[in-house]
């Protein structure tokens, strides 16, 4: 029996042409922030779900300079981010980092880093569903003509309803953003804590959706605005601890389950920025704090 | 004090160096070779193939033993493989009429031109476990019929077709979509939705085509004819202007045909669903073409009623490599997103309780 020959990769996976089909889509994207433009997502060497339109919209417009950061939860050592990392540094042999202000390209998951991106940096988002009218009506045909026609009205009735229910906007995470006063947007979920960073960043912002075959993008200094309403501002989580590692505060926290009798403790969920600001000398005692800590969740924006 | 949930690369090459233990198994016991998957496990290399949409036996049983049996995993490794490989050309249809039959029957006709064949089927088997598959005792070989050289075996459909019975099967010149180079605009041609389903998830599309048995998008199947064999791959060769065959290939065709009462401007008639799988497949192929002819419901005025008539939702669900994806990130870390929820869920409780101290019954007086 023959054996089939070893496969040879080209530079960051993808061969060219496909790469030149999804930088097509990606200055579609960037052309009408927003929008979402569907392209041929091929099959990867990864699950789709797991990153798999992060991962070829990174390959696609990664160059053998570039310095790549990749992050999942926040963290650059959760299981995902070092297989991703791990990947791209073997297919592409570029350098990697954990620190946001030296990567050039950063994939994330979930989050968006508590350091202010910089004009220059790009950021990918990997997205799970890029239709933010997705839980209000399933069918493509249908959410394709509700935003050809600019029909928001679901989504506003969906926030009041929870208003109405619970008294609170009850959407914690992937929170929908009107983008540059025309598209809604899903930001991708991370918590809406993170929505205000989108809002006018110096840094292009792609978004991939791999199994959904999906690329938009915001430009630099684009407006994003969380949809809320006049008597219901948009607010973000706020944690009344800080952070147990380093003290910080006003940045997103990962509550850490220490023992079975309700201790727990707060840290930053973003890894490069605890260390950082640990490394330049801000500690704490590193007891944990009993007791959940409240969120406050009237403090306006 | 602080033991964080994250991963690492240690934990990954180490998790994996056990799966790769596992895989081997007891080393005392001899390995299994990729012929051996080949030849005696090569109906699970066939849905590999056809779900994996690349024909390679050998690589396909190559990915059978890497996923340790699991078929969808090693239908996700054959599909990775195959997203990287260059298109060279497209072929030429292939000609099934001109298949070198093992296996052919027709539910609809006592006896057909070319004739029935039950070749290699579970079919009429009594589902005893086998005392010899416990050791390897000798089989003894098949008997074979005289193949005609030149055989005629045409499709029984077209049989029907030659009277007007059936819609007629027309060729088209059109340029066929290609699923797996442009993004989905539904709704979709016939030929994309074929594409969906002969590298969709045999499980899900028999429960779809079993649902419309029972009910879901009733068509009143028969089974036309399934036919089983090797039919050649050609392909157009521009220098030289005439096709050149360059391999042949195992596939399952099974035409379904389904009862039509007819519309205002047309005349009653049967009409088909298709089906068409590599290798040995005929319940993939089966449920294939009842899914194919429920979504052909606007063709014939029916209502969309039904999970299997509705393209949006057969399409968007069949693929297992997709499915198997999505549903499996889930074990991966969401403790952002759960922490945001948590939150909001603490608030929730805590003004629900103040809420209801808030009450008069409990108020204190002023």
């Amino acid at each position: 029996m023959r054996n089939p020959s070893l496969p040879a990769y080209n530079f960051a996976y993808l061969d060219e042409q496909t790469k030149r089909m999804i930088r097509r889509a990606i200055l579609k994207a960037i052309a009408i922030p927003g929008y979402q433009v569907p392209f041929a997502s091929r099959e990867m060497p990864m699950p789709y779900g797991w990153g798999t339109g992060g991962v070829q919209v990174t390959a696609s417009i990664l160059g053998p300079d570039d310095v790549l950061k990749v992050i999942d939860q926040g963290a650059d050592d959760t299981t995902n981010a070092v297989s991703i990392r791990a990947f791209f540094a073997k297919v592409a042999n570029v350098a990697t980092t954990t620190r946001t202000a030296d990567a050039t390209i950063i994939q994330t998951r979930h989050r968006i880093p508590e350091t202010p991106l910089a004009h220059g940096q790009i950021i990918v988002y990997q997205v799970p569903i890029p239709e933010p009218l997705r839980f209000l009506e399933p069918r493509e045909t249908e959410t394709r003509v509700m935003h050809a026609l600019e029909e928001y009205g679901l989504v506003h009735v969906k926030l009041y309803e929870d208003i109405a229910q619970h008294g609170h906007i009850a959407t914690t995470y992937a929170y929908p953003v009107k983008v540059e006063g025309r598209y809604v947007m899903d930001p991708s979920p991370i918590p809406k804590f993170d929505n205000p960073k989108m809002h006018r960043s110096p840094a292009l912002q792609l978004f991939g959706a791999g199994r959904e075959k999906r690329i938009y993008a915001l430009p630099p200094f684009t407006d994003v605005v969380s949809l809320d309403f006049e008597d219901h501002p948009f607010t973000v989580q706020r944690f009344e601890a800080r952070c147990a590692l380093c003290n910080a505060q006003e940045v997103y926290l990962d509550e850490v389950i220490t023992d079975d009798r309700g201790g727990r403790m707060f840290v930053c969920s973003d890894t490069d920025y605890c260390e950082t600001r640990r490394s330049k000398g801000s500690q704490v005692g590193g007891l944990p704090q009993h007791g959940a800590a409240k969120a406050d969740w009237e403090a306006a924006e | 004090m602080y033991v964080a949930v994250k991963g690492g690369e240690a934990a990954i090459s180490n998790a994996h160096r056990l799966m790769a233990d596992r895989r081997r198994g007891d080393r005392n016991v001899p390995a299994l070779s990729v012929e051996q998957i080949v030849n005696q496990l090569s109906l699970g290399v066939d849905r590999v193939m056809a779900e994996g949409s690349l024909y390679d036996p050998e690589l396909a049983a190559m990915a059978v033993r890497q996923a340790r049996g699991d078929l969808i995993e090693a239908i996700f490794l054959l599909r990775a493989y195959r997203t990287t490989l260059p298109r060279f050309s497209n072929a030429c249809p292939i000609n099934t009429s001109r298949m070198r039959i093992e296996r052919r029957v027709s539910a609809t006709f006592k006896d057909i031109p070319g004739g029935q064949l039950l070749g290699p089927t579970f079919d009429y088997t009594h589902r005893l476990i086998d005392p010899s598959m416990a050791g390897d005792e000798a089989v003894t070989p098949p008997v074979k019929r005289e193949r005609p050289t030149e055989e005629s075996c045409p499709r029984v459909t077209d049989l029907l077709d030659g009277q007007g019975l059936i819609e007629a099967d027309v060729p088209s010149n059109d340029k066929p979509g290609d699923l797996t180079r442009e993004a989905i605009a539904y709704p979709v041609g016939r030929e994309v939705r074929l594409q969906a389903l002969t590298r969709g998830d045999e499980g899900f599309l028999l429960a779809l085509g079993y649902s419309t048995q029972r009910g879901y998008g009733r068509t009143h199947p028969f089974v036309g004819e399934i036919r089983i064999g090797m039919v050649d791959v050609e392909v157009d060769v521009p220098e030289l202007g005439f096709a050149v065959c360059i391999g042949a290939i195992r596939v399952t065709e099974c035409q379904m045909v389904s009862q039509f009462k007819g519309s205002a401007d047309k005349p009653p008639r049967f009409t088909r669903g298709y089906g068409l799988v590599f290798g040995q497949s005929e319940r993939k192929a089966m449920a294939m073409s009842l899914v194919d002819r429920a979504m052909r419901a606007d063709e014939f005025n029916e209502q969309r009623l039904a999970p299997a008539q509705d393209e949006e939702f057969v399409l968007e669900h069949c693929d297992n490599v997709q499915a198997t994806g999505f549903v499996e990130h889930l074990k991966l870390p969401h403790y952002v997103d759960f922490q945001a929820e948590l939150e909001l869920l603490r608030t929730l409780r805590r003004e629900a309780e103040m809420a209801s101290a808030d009450t008069p019954m409990n108020e204190p007086a002023e």
